[in-house]
């Protein structure tokens, strides 16, 4: 990127901010992030921390000004009310007007309301803003009893937030366990479980239907589609995200649930791309999803477009898919692909579960090539990197059981659980002979090159 | 864990605990100011026993009920967390103890003949101001050990770690030193070496162990100087400094038990971090090159400094010893965190930070690329390191400053780091799986 260009970057989540940072590395253009949210970015995952009293809000902040002023990154705490495509301008409220010759539309995404009854009711809120925490820290003050609407990752998170207060929770889940949709049963078995023994009353197969309120307009209740009535003063809408792309409607971009790109994050207008939450790939390749919202992905999407406008024009390949999350006390890690359900004829999984505590590792492959496409954690800790390494290189269940004991990333004098999965795997698979000698994590870290090119630390 | 009847018994068993401290606080008080007319020993004893009983009732029944990632629950939202009024309070009666201690010892004299049986049955010997020191030391590792083992009860590091500092406490800096006395050797405390323990290998210490305690004292001399030259780099080379300063160190004990509270409150600014290197390696030189002033003046018979070593001792003792390392560092835990004497003036916190850095196997691994940037890492680091910096780019930790207390990796809400001890090689390179800034933040 040319030194005498203007990048504009709406948003400063971590798509945005991680554009820019990563576009600086390599061009001296003016980098210019504006955001209506927060005068700098903070972490998003972190804002149920600052809900709890872990930290603070400046405790969420990664970087600190001199970290900005240093790089030279312009930040604008604004809200964009339009934008002129033809002109390059962005029309900001209570600001000057700004011109780009690049423009970076990382608006991130905003919660799905289904137009339930009495949902304008005071106490009725999603947690996607910084804003939302504000509001949620007035509104939960002092209550009883919630209800959170939606089995996915931030309904728990909310569930989770409000315990801590003391505060009694219940969650309307539609399907028939927690986050069904995305776990295979046993891991989701386990995971609904553990809800359940931590005190949260779990309604299972069961949704909103009405919000009730009393006379100065709060809620103090929820109607289910069961017909059971839940005293509640406070509702958490945790029903899915969409895009967050309403004052684009009328700019003539291309859209659909987000803004259209290819895999160049262009979109249909010349020298505009999206990253992140609000962008949708127009043609996503087999098997992968055309809205990817994960923090992860995020960054990811920041880094590949800081590439191609620093001139490596190549296509955004993200590589295997990973998340990682929490529900309650249990760490959850997946890596490549565990769909919730599959055919037993075309895939097996290789399955450990811990009789007393809320562990579970899942190892998940084709079953007549034996090739990994993915595997599910809960409670227990793999290295990234090897992990990665496995999938990419298409390793098949029979070889990353000769690596397995070289992922554990658990702490020091943790119980290791992966001789126990080793037995059972054995045990199916008796034509296997066991390796005479175990792999250590660090000589195939040096074998594979699992590490930066650069070591840098200051 | 989230059981009514359980928390009306926890809340009912806090509610006796702080009765308890309420009572012994008063009998401590009758002890402090009785004079003659009060039987010291039984009022000291029995302010010490309801204060330890106290304590414990109220430890187990705030840190049992909740979950182990529940237990940072509200931390900024408290009072006495958050630098306010009961904190300052709190602050100034510990800074004023140590004043009382060090300048004025006779004001304690209730406390200090409280402790004379014990004094005599351990140590044979009556009881002093640095004899209610010890004890009123050790007791707070060992209560407030209690505490760190409930917090952190399901981390098999933590709970190991714990057990730890609170065995070399109480054996190698309290009982083991008493022994010492009651068998009319010199006090030692083999858990403490120069440069901390700076005296350890100066000329006179030498030379009054070696006269006073025969072949006992020749051992002194000879563990001391084997553990600070040989085994000091040797077990750092394989476990990094957290082997002495989170295991063994006495100081560090009490940073990981009493301090543990207050581990969020120190400063994480680019400041402060250029202020500790400001402060802390100067100390350590001043050190090396004293005791090396010291020796070469008792070889050359003291014709060169005179009797540079008392002088010297009596000022560093003051300045160092008792204002920095007891009053800045103890005293303002809850105002400044509980490793500032760690983290700004001890020099055997500077030999290991140097040792750590360029000759160690040890180093805090970021997983992939996973970290959501949250913060709890810096947050909870009480040597004031921004964890998340290198987190956040999938680099390894590697600062001279970390005592490898564990305390970041296990409040990490997504399991990114893991302490480890690997090879040399490749020690600082990253994860390729995410893309690091060059930026140097220490400038």
């Amino acid at each position: 990127m040319q030194h005498d260009k203007h990048v504009v970057v709406i948003g400063n989540g971590i798509a945005g901010i991680t554009l820019a940072q990563k576009l600086r590395t390599r061009s001296d253009c003016r980098i210019t992030v504006i955001s209506a949210e927060s005068p700098t970015h903070f972490s998003r995952p972190a804002l149920m921390y600052v809900y709890m009293g872990h930290m603070r809000y400046q405790d969420i902040v990664p970087y600190p000004d001199w970290y900005y002023k240093e790089q030279k990154i312009e930040q604008v705490h604004a809200f964009v009310e339009t934008i002129d495509f033809e002109t390059r301008t962005l029309k900001l409220q209570q600001s000057e007007p700004l011109t780009y010759d690049k423009l970076v539309l990382a608006t991130g995404s905003s919660g799905v309301y289904y137009n339930w009854p009495g949902m304008q009711l005071k106490g009725v809120q999603g947690l996607i803003t910084l804003q939302d925490l504000e509001l949620m820290q007035q509104q939960t003050k002092d209550i009883k009893q919630a209800v959170i609407v939606g089995g996915g990752l931030i309904g728990i998170e909310m569930a989770e937030m409000l315990q801590s207060k003391g505060i009694q929770v219940t969650m309307l889940v539609r399907e028939k366990q927690y986050w069904q949709s995305n776990l295979p049963e046993e891991e989701a078995s386990l995971v609904t479980q553990h809800i359940r023994a931590c005190g949260i009353e779990l309604k299972l197969q069961d949704e909103l239907a009405e919000i009730l309120g009393d006379e100065t307009s709060k809620v103090n209740a929820v109607k289910t589609k069961n017909g059971e009535v839940i005293p509640c003063q406070f509702v958490g809408i945790a029903t899915g995200v969409k895009p967050s792309i309403e004052f684009l409607k009328t700019s003539g971009i291309e859209l659909d649930k987000g803004i259209l790109i290819n895999h160049f994050f262009e979109t249909s207008i010349k020298e505009v791309y999206a990253i992140g939450d609000c962008a949708q790939f127009k043609d996503p390749a087999r098997g992968e999803p055309a809205l990817e919202q994960l923090w992860y992905t995020g960054r990811q999407h920041g880094e590949a477009l800081a590439a191609v406008l620093n001139g490596d024009r190549k296509p955004y390949a993200r590589g295997p898919w990973f998340n990682s999350a929490k529900f309650l006390n249990i760490e959850y890690q997946t890596y490549g692909f565990v769909p919730s359900a599959w055919d037993e004829q075309k895939y097996s999984s290789l399955y450990w579960e811990h009789p007393g505590q809320s562990k579970a590792m899942r190892f998940f492959y084709e079953r007549e090539s034996g090739r990994l496409k993915g595997v599910n954690l809960l409670g227990i800790r793999f290295r990234h990197d090897l992990c990665h390494y496995w999938i990419q290189e298409n390793y098949t269940i029979h070889q990353v059981m000769e690596q397995l004991t070289a992922v554990n990333f658990d702490s020091e004098f943790f119980q290791r659980y992966e001789p126990e999965l080793l037995r059972q795997y054995y045990q199916q698979h008796p034509d296997r002979q066991a390796p005479a000698k175990q792999q250590s994590w660090w000589k195939l870290r040096q074998r594979f090159s699992l590490f930066a090119e650069t070591p840098d630390n200051s | 864990m989230y059981i009514t009847s359980d928390n009306t018994l926890y809340s009912y068993f806090k509610h006796i605990g702080f009765t308890l401290l309420a009572i012994s606080l008063l009998c401590l008080l009758i002890t402090l100011t009785g004079g003659g007319n009060i039987n010291a020993v039984t009022w000291g004893l029995s302010g010490i026993s309801l204060l330890t009983i106290g304590s414990l009732l109220v430890i187990i029944s705030s840190r049992l009920p909740k979950h182990v990632s529940h237990q940072n629950n509200g931390i900024w939202q408290k009072d006495a967390t958050t630098r306010g009024i009961s904190a300052w309070v709190l602050g100034i009666v510990l800074t004023g103890f140590y004043i009382l201690l060090y300048w004025f010892p006779d004001t304690l004299h209730g406390l200090i003949a409280a402790l004379e049986p014990l004094s005599q049955w351990l140590r044979n010997k009556p009881s002093d101001q640095w004899f209610l020191y010890g004890f009123f030391y050790t007791l707070a590792v060992i209560v407030m050990g209690v505490h760190a083992l409930l917090k952190y009860r399901n981390n098999p590091y933590h709970l190991i770690r714990t057990c730890s500092v609170i065995f070399f406490q109480l054996g190698f800096a309290f009982l083991l030193p008493g022994l010492l006395l009651a068998f009319n050797q010199p006090e030692f405390y083999f858990s403490y070496f120069w440069p901390l323990k700076y005296d350890y290998l100066f000329p006179g210490t030498v030379g009054y162990l070696i006269d006073n305690g025969q072949a006992l004292g020749v051992f002194m001399v000879f563990w001391g100087a084997v553990l600070s030259f040989l085994a000091t780099p040797v077990l750092t080379y394989f476990y990094g400094k957290r082997w002495y300063c989170s295991w063994v160190c006495g100081c560090g004990g009490l940073a990981e038990t009493a301090g543990d509270p207050y581990r969020h409150l120190s400063d994480k600014s680019k400041k402060a971090w250029q202020w500790e290197v400001a402060i802390i390696y100067p100390i350590l030189g001043f050190v090396i090159i004293t005791t090396l002033l010291l020796w070469i003046n008792s070889w050359s018979g003291g014709s060169l400094l005179g009797d540079l070593s008392g002088g010297f001792s009596r000022s560093y003792g003051f300045f160092i010893g008792s204002i920095f390392s007891g009053v800045v560092g103890v005293g303002f835990y809850p105002i400044l965190g509980n490793r500032v004497w760690c983290r700004f003036g001890c020099p055997m916190a500077a030999y290991l930070g140097l040792l750590q850095k360029h000759l160690s196997r040890f180093r805090i691994t970021t997983n992939g690329g996973q970290c959501i940037s949250c913060g709890n890492c810096s947050t909870y680091c009480e040597m004031g390191i921004d964890v998340r910096w290198y987190a956040q780019q999938g680099k390894p930790i590697i600062r001279s400053s970390c005592v490898g207390c564990g305390i970041c990796a296990h409040v990490c809400p997504r399991g990114v780091l893991k302490l480890e001890n690997g090879p040399v090689d490749g020690r600082y390179n990253g994860s390729s799986l995410i893309q690091s800034d060059s930026l140097k933040i220490l400038s």
